[in-house]
């Protein structure tokens, strides 16, 4: 019952053994992966099936469209005609006012959502008093469908009809009160859910650590700049990922709200009227192409530069 | 009930990595069998392959004369406690520890009466309709066992089932095991890296290191004749003080002076009386003050004390003495594992004397030790030069 | 102390009251609207003076918003069970199995979730004019799926990553075989998580407007936010307000009403996936 006792001979048998045993140990660890895998490509089968079928491969038939004339009020004259609908488009003044647009609503959309998400959560992480009735009612907007609380604030800005509207103005047939306005409601549907996400990071920083930065003189003001925004950096980050992509893909509330008169129209509502309305799917489908270049480079540029992690990347599972 | 046979198990992930090397170990039924070492050292993987929770890539593991390799966990009929006790959070007591028996198509009455019979052993019988949710600690503990107990499994397998419990609990759950294991005479074998638990519950100890087994035997036997360094270091709390010392024909020069050894150490050294270099062990308890020990042989040497600790029952004395520290593969081993890397310049000294001692701080006092109880290792390889295991 | 601590909770009842206002002012606001009456519509009040449930018996006597309303719940309620099924299978393996491709899944899953759904509107009406999908109710589930399955991914998974590996083993150890081992204790385990995901999920699909808009042209398969826009489209020049607001609230109060019964739930399952992701 002596066993081995030295490192010497442990290396002495490790050597001994070293083929042999690794072959078998390939051997049974090669049995058992080939049963894990055909499962696990079993199981994610259908999920990965129906995600191509709808989006890889319709991205891939939109980009050939937009190298098409492809307008259906002409059946007849489709060709195709390479980069001319780019050209087009990208030369057109429409895109580019939408395109402003939509910038300018995600830009200062997402920064509000930010700070009053931040806001938001704050309240929702500390308060003393009503927790679990200020979180259910933050919900709320989350949960109410956007064409509703689109219209609940169109007809809150309509002259004559609503409770904000003024005397003697129609806020919705100007261009900048329009953007105010979608704004708003872009805002408040989406504040909460930001709050969500930005209160998970809250619940995750050590109330200890809090503590000894009071210990170690740091006021409120310090401690939020200084121990809590870097640990839920990477909350925030996705969060605002999330949000800016979403912010750039609007949609419904523009439609609801302006139809995008006045110059309103985002790229989304730009592309629509084309592939939908002006049934023209050559420049609808160059638009929409562009649109997903964007948002590419937009998820790109935060991933690379600031750093943040897409969920989900520590997927490498359990073994 | 059975026994359990390990024939040069070896477990080699696929990477290469050797995580547990030429097994070999024949448990008696109903011996209660613990593994102890380090993190890391391969004893949870050896758990596992017993219980078949992880392939065996060489050699031969029977139970009860069968040879089991490839049978499914459910196949060898054997109970396992997990770390984590990982009871079924959607399930209540009673439903828990039932849980086996209706796997195995048990009627219900049959069932009930076992779930009972093992809930009062256990003492959860009030419990037996709440969830594990709502329980503390300790009854968590005891929920899992009884998991374990209902299936009259031929082994038990303990994966550090105590380590989650606190210093108090873990006290009294451990002469709970041990009490239940010798009523119920279940062989058993029990994975922890608590040298104490080690020493108060196994019939046998196996001490590992990176996948080899150091030594086998009983605690009494380990504490006081451990094959090397490692094993000398490992098991013993506080544990032992390890000294750089010169080997003469008439003793052994250390930081604590020259002694003289008594007869049967140097017998054992083989008469080889080549002046050598090697590590000399002192178990903490084997000094005393030297004004209470009269005139039992031994050496004395003045100890600049450091620190006191009455304890009650005993003071411990620490101090450090001028010299080099002891070097060698197991102790780095062993100072990596408690994550002590302090380094003081000299060698640290515990020393676990008699209440009565008269050791203050900051002054020195004239200690004792007992020659016959040292031990002495060869540097390089770690093997104990004194012991014939 | 006493006073002190009166203080601080009046402060923040006061923060909890604008919170609240925030919430629901502009859906009391609605709600008012579809209680006004005629006379009452366009006075600019914030409360109605005199309540009526005009508007209401309007839109339940008007076949298009029955059948729209009949689509909105089939179809969100369809997608929804079969995104869970799904997304189930997936989200188990990638938590739980190793197989190859596993990251690209992932990162697949993460493009389609960031998607532009414009983007796809073109050639999905393409293809479903071409293959007959087009306003019918499988030309909707199918992309409400495709949408869904990547937020259903994703927050099972998490889930699935919080039980606890040991309760697999022990399973096995206490004589189960696998599909035991997953239908007696991780199936009871994953169902709270499951559950919670189908509500998203469902809100999400509830919440659509783009596709509903550009794959129907009938009442066919219009669901009902859809629907409310054509409300006005139809009649420009007199906006049907009383009706529009009544239907809003129709689909809103369930949605409401889930949220507020099931708000611990919703608030897991929305952080679990970017949080700890």
């Amino acid at each position: 019952m002596t066993a081995t006792p030295t490192a010497a001979a442990a290396e002495a048998a490790e050597d001994r053994m070293d083929d042999g045993t690794t072959e078998i140990a390939r051997q049974r660890h090669t049995d058992a992966k080939r049963a894990e895998r055909k499962l696990g490509l079993m199981l994610v089968g259908p999920a990965v099936f129906i995600m191509l079928a709808v989006a890889a491969y319709p991205i891939i038939y939109a980009f050939w469209l937009s190298l098409n004339k492809a307008d259906l009020r002409q059946p007849d004259a489709n060709e195709f005609i390479w980069f001319d609908n780019y050209v087009t488009v990208l030369s057109s003044p429409i895109w580019w006012t939408a395109f402003g647009v939509t910038m300018l609503i995600t830009i200062v959309g997402a920064t509000l959502e930010l700070i009053l998400g931040m806001l938001l959560a704050i309240v929702m992480h500390r308060t003393i008093v009503g927790r679990g009735l200020v979180r259910t009612s933050a919900l709320v907007p989350y949960a109410i469908v956007t064409v509703v609380a689109a219209f609940s604030w169109r007809f809150a800005w309509t002259q004559g009809l609503g409770w904000l509207a003024p005397e003697n103005s129609a806020p919705l047939t100007e261009f900048w009160p329009s953007i105010g306005i979608i704004i708003l409601a872009e805002v408040w549907k989406t504040v909460p859910f930001m709050a969500l996400l930005l209160m998970a990071g809250l619940a995750l920083v050590p109330e200890d650590l809090l503590k000894a930065a009071s210990m170690d003189g740091a006021n409120a003001w310090k401690r939020f700049w200084m121990v809590t925004v870097p640990l839920i950096k990477p909350a925030i980050l996705v969060a605002l990922l999330f949000r800016t992509l979403d912010a750039f893909r609007v949609f419904d509330n523009i439609f609801i709200l302006t139809s995008g008169s006045n110059q309103t129209s985002s790229v989304s509502m730009v592309a629509y009227s084309n592939l939908i309305r002006g049934l023209n799917l050559g420049i609808g489908s160059a638009m929409s192409v562009l649109i997903f270049i964007t948002t590419g480079i937009i998820a790109f540029a935060f991933i690379k530069f600031f750093g943040a992690a897409a969920p989900g990347s520590d997927a490498e599972g359990k073994r | 009930m059975a026994e359990i046979v390990l024939d040069h198990v070896v477990k080699r992930y696929p990477d290469g990595a050797l995580a547990v090397d030429d097994f070999n170990l024949e448990i008696a039924d109903g011996e209660f069998i613990i593994l102890v070492g380090p993190s890391g050292c391969g004893k949870s993987t050896t758990l596992n392959m017993v219980a078949g929770l992880e392939d065996i890539t060489a050699g031969k593991l029977i139970i009860d004369g069968q040879v089991v390799n490839d049978k499914a966990p459910k196949d060898r009929d054997i109970a396992m406690v997990f770390q984590s006790y990982a009871l079924y959070p959607h399930m209540t007591v009673g439903d828990n520890m039932g849980f086996p028996l209706r796997l195995a198509g048990m009627d219900k009455a049959t069932i009930r009466k076992k779930v009972e019979q093992a809930a009062e052993m256990l003492e959860l019988t009030q419990h037996l309709d709440r969830k594990p949710a709502n329980l503390s600690g300790g009854q968590r503990q005891r929920v899992a066992m009884g998991r374990a107990i209902v299936r009259s499994p031929k082994a038990f397998l303990m994966d550090e089932p105590l380590s989650n419990l606190d210093a108090k609990l873990r006290v009294q759950m451990r002469t709970q095991i041990s009490r239940i294991q010798k009523n119920l005479g279940t062989t058993t074998l029990y994975v922890t890296h608590d040298q104490t638990e080690a020493m108060t519950l196994g019939d046998r100890v196996v001490v590992m290191r990176s996948g080899v087994v150091q030594q086998v035997g009983s605690p009494a036997h380990l504490y006081a004749h451990p094959a090397n360094l490692f094993v000398a270091g490992f098991i013993g709390s506080p544990s032992m003080n390890f000294f750089p010392g010169r080997l003469r024909p008439d003793g052994v020069v250390t930081a604590l002076g020259e002694a003289k050894l008594p007869d049967q150490i140097r017998q054992a050294l083989d008469g080889s009386t080549a002046e050598r270099e090697v590590i000399v062990g002192i178990r903490p308890e084997h000094f005393e003050e030297a004004s209470l020990v009269g005139d039992k042989p031994g050496a004395t040497f003045d100890a600049p004390i450091d620190i006191v600790e009455a304890m009650g029952s005993d003071v411990y004395a620490y101090f450090t003495m001028k010299g080099d520290q002891a070097r060698s593969k197991d102790l780095e081993d062993l100072a990596k594992d408690t994550g002590n890397d302090l380094h003081s310049g000299g060698v640290e000294v515990t020393a676990r004397l008699d209440a009565a001692a008269n050791v203050q701080r900051g002054r020195t006092a004239r200690l004792w030790y007992d020659t016959s109880k040292i031990q002495v290792f060869d540097g390089a390889s770690g093997k104990n030069l004194v012991t014939t295991d | 102390m006493q006073p002190e601590t009166t203080n601080r909770k009046l402060m923040w009842w006061g923060v909890n009251a604008i919170v609240l206002l925030y919430a629901f002012v502009p859906v009391l606001w609605i709600v008012s609207l579809s209680l006004k009456d005629d006379a009452t519509l366009n006075d600019g009040n914030y409360i109605p003076t005199s309540p009526s449930n005009d508007s209401y018996t309007a839109i339940f006597n008007n076949p298009d918003f029955l059948r729209a309303l009949m689509n909105s719940i089939g179809i969100c309620i369809i997608a929804t069970l079969i995104a869970i099924a799904f997304g189930t299978m997936a989200a188990y393996a990638i938590a739980r199995l190793d197989f190859p491709g596993k990251r690209t899944i992932v990162a697949m899953a993460l493009l389609v979730s960031m998607f532009p759904q414009i983007a796809l509107v073109t050639p999905l009406f393409k293809i479903e004019t071409a293959i007959g999908l087009f306003d019918t109710w499988p030309g909707l589930i199918i992309p409400y799926i495709a949408f869904a399955l990547p937020l259903a991914i994703y927050t099972l998974s998490a889930f699935f990553r919080e039980i606890p590996w040991d309760l697999e083993k022990a399973a096995k150890m206490d004589g189960a075989t696998p599909y035991q081992a997953f239908r007696r204790v991780i199936t009871p385990l994953a169902m709270p998580g499951i559950f919670t995901t189908a509500i998203l999920v469902f809100i999400s699909c509830w919440n659509d407007f783009l596709f509903a808009l550009s794959l129907t042209s009938t009442s066919n398969a219009r669901t009902v936010p859809a629907a409310m826009s054509y409300f006005t489209g139809a009649t420009t020049f007199e906006k049907p307000t009383g009706p529009i607001a009544a239907a809003a609230v129709v689909i809103t109060i369930p949605i409401v009403i889930f949220v507020l019964v099931f708000q611990r739930r919703i608030v897991a399952g929305l952080t679990s996936g970017a949080v700890k992701g």
